[in-house]
């Protein structure tokens, strides 16, 4: 997975709640087999406005003006202010890929739905919580100040303003250590093997009618 | 120890090591595999010259992308059929059973896996769908996951994860005639929202989730997920373990004795507590129908769209706006005054037997009203399909005006060509009315099986009690 340490960014807020999965990329580009490539279908019904299909010319479509996606200001953005439960909805690890093929790094919401929080760590892609009271002042700063960019420090579990202020946000030691080191999960568990056999084996013995076939 | 939830139970028994920072190794019983969230699994697996953990764990069918027409002629969608060719090779590079596009056991992969005897009591269940929750109307503690957890399962039959908090929603009383396991789950959702089981695991429980049949419970299940929760579930009693006996994948002989006593005790103790606790009174639930983009904007269909107005938060005054222009409804509609262009009876909600049964009984000697362009019914899976056929079930279908398709997600999530054009109105019995789920621009509202029966014929929403 990528690393995260510390960024500083331009800031695009997306005022809605439940932002769902089938949103953040439409079934049609889920037919790829492969984890890259899905940006310019990051957000496709809100973004443009004439359908899509995948292995279009995507630079050719009609776009939304109204979408903030495609406000010069937000262009370049890497941190999305979002409301709650962002990312409900489907299991697709699509939308994480998406969001960070459009080059978003970083989402600070007031909540998230779980299986698109995990899907977005395993990624490299920090999914921040702060209150609703604190995404408010984010909100109507960023819309006030054009060029509002905001760092995110990880190791300090920190999200600084252009004025200053230091928001501290929470999030667990195991997937704070996976991003900022950027580990594989899976060579971290295959270092219990040994754990994993024993514990099998048991299973095995004590319920073999889940091994039957 | 008394005291414990089934998921306390359930989580406990799998746990094969306790990290120092809170997370477990949890062993996984059962995977199970499609053709959409797993290509990249099989591909990272391959970059990184790994095998597969164990090979029998897993189960794989192609659901979400097959045509429900015309099979022999293949997918006609090159992009389509390019993933589901590469689930059946990696299948076949990795030795894994695979119920492909004409196997008659093919089907969506949460009908199969019970209908297989794959999922079982007792067992932890994952697969790339968020749908998986389904699974534990048997006691299983399931829940979906991503594509690199896929590839994480694979390589090593175990996923790393904290534990959620215990949430139980029970629903009381005696299940009020003409109503179903979908009216119950769109009424739990409708009261605690689409957020309201987030970091939870559910346990639905009460004496109506106890008098519906496993399918039903299954439906309940099914849509945990649309209530934020990775896992819903139901505790093991004797129409569990009777739905088992004689399914391919269930134990047989002895062992199935030695199973069921070991399923009995896949239940919540009496003494056990719940960080969340929440009751409904089945006597209080009607023929529920939704009217916006998320399954908690949904009212009962002797309602009326709600006006936004009335809301006093700001976002979610703002987020039933932009639903009702998405909708094109205005409020104070009645629901039953909503007329319809299409009808979908399917998905992994609502596509078993029992729901086809339910379907038909209302259809039944009727036709499907002339507005209505396309009426379609799509069974869970082949063996779903061939028992319905049996029981005449298509006729009674065809008969009304419906078309009778082969299994698959079909216009679930319309990945395939089955979708709504945009602006046409559906009544579905899948799971997501979010915009463009059903098809770019389409306009979902979800129901029963029944419920989506009685609007074909009448062309708009009418309370299924009234027309039998
Ligand atoms: S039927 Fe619909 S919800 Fe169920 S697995 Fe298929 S696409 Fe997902």
């Amino acid at each position: 997975m990528q690393k995260f340490e510390k960024l500083t960014g331009l800031v695009m807020p997306l005022d809605r709640g439940n932002v769902d999965t089938d949103a953040i990329i439409a079934k049609q580009y889920l037919k790829s087999i492969h984890r890259t490539g899905f940006g310019p279908n990051l957000f496709d019904d809100w973004r443009y406005l004439d359908p899509g299909e995948p292995g279009m010319d995507h630079s050719q479509r009609r776009i939304n003006p109204d979408f903030v996606l495609n406000q010069p200001r937000y262009q370049g953005a890497q941190v999305m202010l979002a409301r709650d439960n962002f990312g409900c909805g489907s299991s697709r690890e699509h939308a994480p890929w998406s969001l960070m093929d459009y080059g978003f790094r970083a989402i600070i919401a007031p909540s998230y739905a779980d299986i698109f929080y995990n899907n977005s760590i395993k990624n490299g892609l920090l999914p921040i919580v702060l209150d609703s009271a604190a995404m408010d002042q984010l909100f109507r700063e960023t819309e006030e100040t054009p060029g509002y960019r905001l760092t995110v420090d990880l190791a300090a579990q920190t999200v600084t303003t252009p004025a200053g202020k230091v928001l501290k946000f929470e999030i667990d030691a195991f997937r704070k250590h996976c991003l900022l080191n950027g580990l594989d999960e899976i060579g971290l568990t295959l270092q219990h093997v040994d754990e994993i056999k024993t514990f099998e084996a048991r299973r095995r013995k004590e319920a073999p009618w889940l091994f039957a076939k | 120890m008394a005291g414990n939830t089934l998921y306390d139970k359930l989580w406990e028994s799998h746990v094969v090591r306790q990290n120092d920072d809170g997370t477990s190794l949890l062993y996984v019983d059962r995977h199970l595999v499609h053709e959409v969230t797993s290509p990249q699994a099989f591909e990272g697996l391959r970059l990184a010259g790994r095998k597969l953990w164990r090979v029998d764990a897993n189960l794989a069918t192609a659901d979400h992308n097959v045509p429900t027409t015309d099979r022999a002629r293949g997918i006609a969608d090159p992009v389509s059929r390019l993933q589901v060719e590469t689930l059946d090779r990696n299948c076949h590079d990795y030795g894994i059973t695979e119920f492909a596009m004409n196997d008659a056991r093919q089907g969506i992969v949460h009908v199969i896996g019970p209908e297989q005897g794959a999922t079982l009591p007792g067992m932890t269940v994952v697969c790339g769908d968020s749908h998986t929750s389904t699974h534990g109307a048997f006691g299983a503690l399931a829940f979906g996951i991503g594509t690199s957890e896929v590839e994480h399962v694979l390589a090593t039959q175990c996923l790393i994860l904290k534990k959620a908090k215990n949430m139980r929603v029970r629903v009381e009383g005696k299940i009020p005639a003409g109503i179903t396991a979908k009216d119950i789950v769109l009424a739990i959702i409708g009261k605690i929202g689409t957020a309201g089981g987030n970091g939870h695991a559910i346990e639905f429980a009460g004496d109506a989730i106890k008098e519906l049949s496993v399918e039903g419970r299954m439906t309940v299940c099914n849509m945990a997920i649309e209530a934020g929760a990775r896992a819903g579930m139901i505790a093991v009693d004797d129409k569990t373990i009777e739905y088992f006996r004689g399914r391919p994948y269930a134990p047989k002989g002895e062992m199935w004795d030695k199973a069921a006593i070991a399923w009995r005790g896949m239940t919540s103790d009496a003494q056990a507590k719940f960080d969340k606790d929440v009751v409904l009174q089945a006597a209080d639930i009607k023929p529920q129908v939704t009217w916006g983009t998320s399954p908690e904007m949904v009212v009962p269909v002797d309602g009326a769209v709600p006006d936004p107005d009335k809301e006093s938060d700001s976002i979610k005054r703002g987020s039933m706006q932009r639903a009702l222009q998405y909708m094109g409804l205005k409020p104070g509609t009645a629901m039953r005054d909503i007329a319809l262009d299409k009808i979908f009876i399917g998905s992994c909600t609502n596509s078993r037997i029992e729901d086809l049964r339910a379907a038909a009984a209302v259809v039944k000697g009727k036709k499907v009203a002339n507005n209505i362009k396309l009426a379609l019914v799509v069974p869970g899976s082949g063996l779903v399909k061939t028992q319905a056929e049996k029981e005449g079930l298509d006729k009674i279908f065809r008969a009304a005006g419906f078309e009778w398709r082969e299994p698959g997600c079909s216009m679930c999530l319309a990945m395939n060509a089955d979708r709504l054009e945009p602006g046409e109105r559906c009544a579905s019995t899948s799971n997501r009315n979010f915009e463009g789920r059903q098809g770019a621009g389409g306009r979902s509202h979800l129901v029963s099986p029944a419920m989506a029966a009685a609007a074909a014929i009448a062309g708009h929403f009418v309370d299924v009690r009234e027309v039998r």
